[in-house]
């Protein structure tokens, strides 16, 4: 008989839950903030060169982005090793950057069309003569405001 | 008969797996990074007429840098190396001692700066010409250095005037620094040197 003992037979209370959802929800929400659709599949692969004066970029959704890089490794067997431009979901020449710029931006709404901007994701081995033809194009297209994309140099 | 029963609660304890599941679907679809890099602006495109009367601009107001298909630096007239990009474009830029072969100093009043008169290199111009083989990623490593020799200036000067580095001053002030050291770095028109590659 220790008075230590008298609920022998009561069960622990279960813990209430209800606001497990809203947590969730919270976390789910800041993760749909923070992150975007990855918008396509790549077909080249592509190592930044390193910089450190690097500035983040303002405004993802009126950017567009050019992939340039040696094809994958499933896909060399076809394509080669040649450095190839990537729009969307397939490889594309140089001059086809125009319509695609101009539709990417068509599709924007009118008071974001100074902001648009072109992001190159470009391997750091590519030579520049591509990268100069695709300048050229985007200039014709006037689309002149660029960012060379780069990964942060780990010091 | 007409007696009011008691809505029972609906079961809820399933809403956490289901905005698990979406949780998880998002973090599986999306990506977090963020982009950086290097923002230019490419110069408009040549109209017609303008093509024969390219700008002229005083040699020594130019500052060539040049990469060949070997990655090999030339900086002005000498052949070079990465490291020293930097510290060429910020005696380039300054010109502290005013000399000769480096651009012409100017005298500039600055509102931001209480109307204060700056010695400034306005019409200096940074060039950097590549070859079609030229890799990108050295190319990029230039472009880099130049903006970080503009930005170690502009830090020194923003320490000078105001006791802040650049990235902490107001809009106004950085505006002010900005122009004793406007950035000047010229995408080239691309020239084709050496036959065919």
């Amino acid at each position: 008989m220790s008075r230590f003992n008298k609920g022998a037979g009561r069960e622990m209370p279960e813990m209430n839950t209800s606001s497990l959802p809203d947590l969730i929800f919270t976390i789910l929400f800041f993760f749909m903030m923070v992150t975007t659709m990855r918008e396509v599949t790549l077909k080249v692969k592509f190592e930044k060169p390193v910089g450190t004066q690097l500035e983040k970029l303002a405004r993802k959704s009126c950017t567009s982005f050019i992939y340039i890089g040696q094809p994958t490794d499933a896909l060399k067997g076809q394509f080669g090793t040649a450095h190839r431009i990537q729009l969307n979901d397939k490889y594309a020449e140089a001059p086809e950057i125009y319509d695609y710029v101009m539709s990417d931006r068509g599709e924007l709404p009118e008071a974001d069309k100074p902001f648009y901007t072109v992001s190159l994701k470009v391997d750091h081995h590519t030579p520049m003569g591509i990268i100069t033809d695709v300048k050229q194009v985007l200039r014709k297209a006037y689309a002149l405001k660029i960012v060379y994309s780069a990964n942060k140099k780990q010091d | 008969m007409g007696k009011k029963r008691k809505m029972p609660g609906l079961n809820t304890s399933s809403t956490a797996d289901i905005s698990f599941m979406l949780l998880i679907f998002f973090l599986v679809t999306t990506s977090m990074d963020t982009d950086q890099g290097l923002a230019r602006t490419l110069p408009k495109p040549p109209e017609d007429d303008q093509l024969n009367n390219e700008i002229k601009v005083k040699e020594r107001n130019i500052l060539n840098i040049r990469i060949n298909k070997d990655n090999y630096l030339l900086i002005g007239d000498d052949y070079s190396t990465l490291a020293d990009v930097k510290e060429r474009a910020k005696e380039f830029i300054k010109n502290a001692d005013n000399k000769p072969n480096l651009p012409e100093l100017k005298p500039k009043k600055i509102k931001g700066l209480g109307g204060k008169t700056m010695m400034v290199t306005e019409n200096h111009v940074i060039s950097v010409q590549t070859d079609r083989g030229t890799d990108y990623g050295v190319y990029f490593a230039v472009q880099d250095a130049l903006v970080s020799a503009y930005n170690e200036l502009r830090d020194e000067l923003a320490k000078e005037e105001f006791g802040y580095k650049y990235e902490f001053l107001t809009n106004d002030q950085q505006k002010a620094i900005r122009e004793v050291y406007p950035q000047k770095i010229s995408e080239a028109e691309p020239k084709k040197y050496g036959g065919q590659k």
